[in-house]
C-alpha cells in the first residue's frame, strides 16, 4: 500500500463520523523506485490531504516532507520529497487504525483488508 | 504501445484458478481488454499519467493494462483475496506497479478526488440481482473524469436512464459494442462456449 492510495482510504463502519485518515502501524515497509514525473506530482498537490500524508510518511519512517506545502512554486526538492513519500513506500506488512473506532484494518503483502463485519455495516 | 502488443501481453496472465461463481469470476479476455484501455487512452486520454481505478479487478487484466499504457497510478479493488494473490504475481511478472485492496466495492467510501478514472468489468447481476448497478453507482461517486465500463447490450436502456438520474452522470455513451466469448468455466455451463452481446460504456459524472 502506498500512500497515495492511503490518502483515500476510509473507515466506513456505521455511525463513525470521523472517517479519515487511518492512522498506519507500519511492521515492515519497502521502498521501491518509481519514474519521476514532475506534472503528475503539480497536478497532485492539489487533491492530497497534506497533513495525512505527512503523519502517513512519518509512521513509514519518512520524516523529510515539510508540515505545509508549498503556495505557488513547487521546486524540484520538494518535488522530489513529494514523489518519494506518496510514490515510493510501500507498507507491507501493518495495520491502519480508524482514529475514532480504533478497529483496525489488516494491511497484509501490501494489501489492506477493508471488509467490515455484519455487525459493522 | 500498440495495440497487438498490449493485446499479447494481457494474454499470458494467469487467470481464476478456481473461479467463485457467486462472484460471477469470468476472466476479460485479452481482447476486450485491450480494446477497452486503448479506446480510453486513444480517443479519450483517460488512462496516461493518470490515477486508474480497476473496481472488481479479479486477476488485474484491465489494471495491468492501464499500467502497460502509463497511468501514473493503478490501484485494483476486489473482494476475493484469491483473485488478488494472481493479480499480484501478475503484476509481478509485467513489471509493473499496481497497488491492490480489498473491499465490497458497493461500500466503498473514498474521500476526496484523487482517482481520475475507473474501468471495470462489473458482474452482470446473474447471480446477486443488482450488482451491475451498485458497481455503476460506486464508480461514479469515486470516478472524477470519466468510467468505463462492461454491461449486457439487453440493458442498454435501463443503464443510461440510471446513469442520467440516478448516478449523476453528465454524459452517458455506448462507445462500442463487444462479444463476450466466456468460455466453459462453469459445471452449469451447457455449451461450450458462448458468447455475450455487451455495449463499453463511457460515463462522464457531473463535477462535485
Amino acid at each position: 500500500m502506498r500512500l497515495i492510495m492511503h490518502n483515500m482510504l476510509t473507515c466506513n463502519i456505521k455511525g463513525v463520523i470521523n472517517k479519515s485518515p487511518l492512522r498506519i502501524e507500519a511492521e515492515k515497509v519497502i521502498k521501491k523506485e518509481v519514474d519521476f514525473n514532475p506534472d503528475f506530482l503539480r497536478h497532485m498537490l492539489a487533491k492530497i490531504e497534506w497533513k495525512a500524508l505527512v503523519d502517513g510518511a512519518r509512521s513509514m519512517g519518512y520524516t523529510e516532507l515539510p508540515v505545509h506545502a508549498p503556495g505557488i512554486e513547487s521546486d524540484e526538492p520538494f518535488l522530489r520529497k513529494f514523489h518519494h513519500a506518496l510514490l515510493e513506500l510501500n507498507l507491507e506488512e501493518g495495520s491502519l487504525v480508524c482514529q475514532e473506532s480504533g478497529r483496525k484494518f489488516p494491511v497484509n503483502k501490501g494489501v489492506p483488508n477493508m471488509l467490515l463485519h455484519e455487525k459493522e455495516v | 504501445m500498440k495495440l497487438k502488443q498490449l493485446e499479447g501481453l494481457l494474454g499470458d496472465l494467469q487467470q481464476f484458478s478456481n473461479p467463485k461463481v457467486e462472484l460471477e469470476q469470468y476472466p476479460t479476455g485479452p481482447h476486450i481488454a485491450s480494446r477497452m484501455l486503448f479506446t480510453a487512452e486513444n480517443s479519450y486520454g483517460d488512462i496516461t499519467d493518470k490515477v486508474v481505478a480497476d473496481f472488481g479487478c479479479g486477476c488485474g487484466t484491465l489494471s495491468a493494462a492501464a499500467s502497460l499504457l502509463d497511468a501514473a497510478c493503478v490501484i485494483g479493488f476486489d473482494i476475493d483475496p484469491q483473485s488478488l494473490e494472481t493479480a499480484t504475481l501478475n503484476a509481478e511478472e509485467l513489471e509493473v506497479e499496481i497497488d491492490f485492496v480489498q473491499c465490497d466495492v458497493t461500500k466503498l467510501e473514498l474521500e476526496g478526488q484523487i482517482v481520475d478514472t475507473v474501468v471495470m468489468n462489473p458482474p452482470f447481476g446473474t447471480r446477486k440481482k443488482g450488482a451491475d448497478m451498485e458497481f455503476l453507482s460506486a464508480a461514479m461517486k469515486v470516478a472524477s473524469q470519466a468510467v468505463y465500463s462492461l454491461h449486457k447490450t439487453s440493458t442498454r436502456e435501463h443503464i443510461k436512464r440510471a446513469a442520467l438520474r440516478d448516478f449523476n452522470a453528465k454524459s452517458a455513451e455506448v462507445i462500442c459494442e463487444l462479444r463476450y466469448d466466456l468460455p466453459k468455466l462453469y459445471k452449469f455451463h451447457k455449451r461450450k462456449e458462448v458468447d455475450i452481446a455487451v455495449d463499453l460504456w463511457r460515463f462522464e459524472p457531473r463535477q462535485n
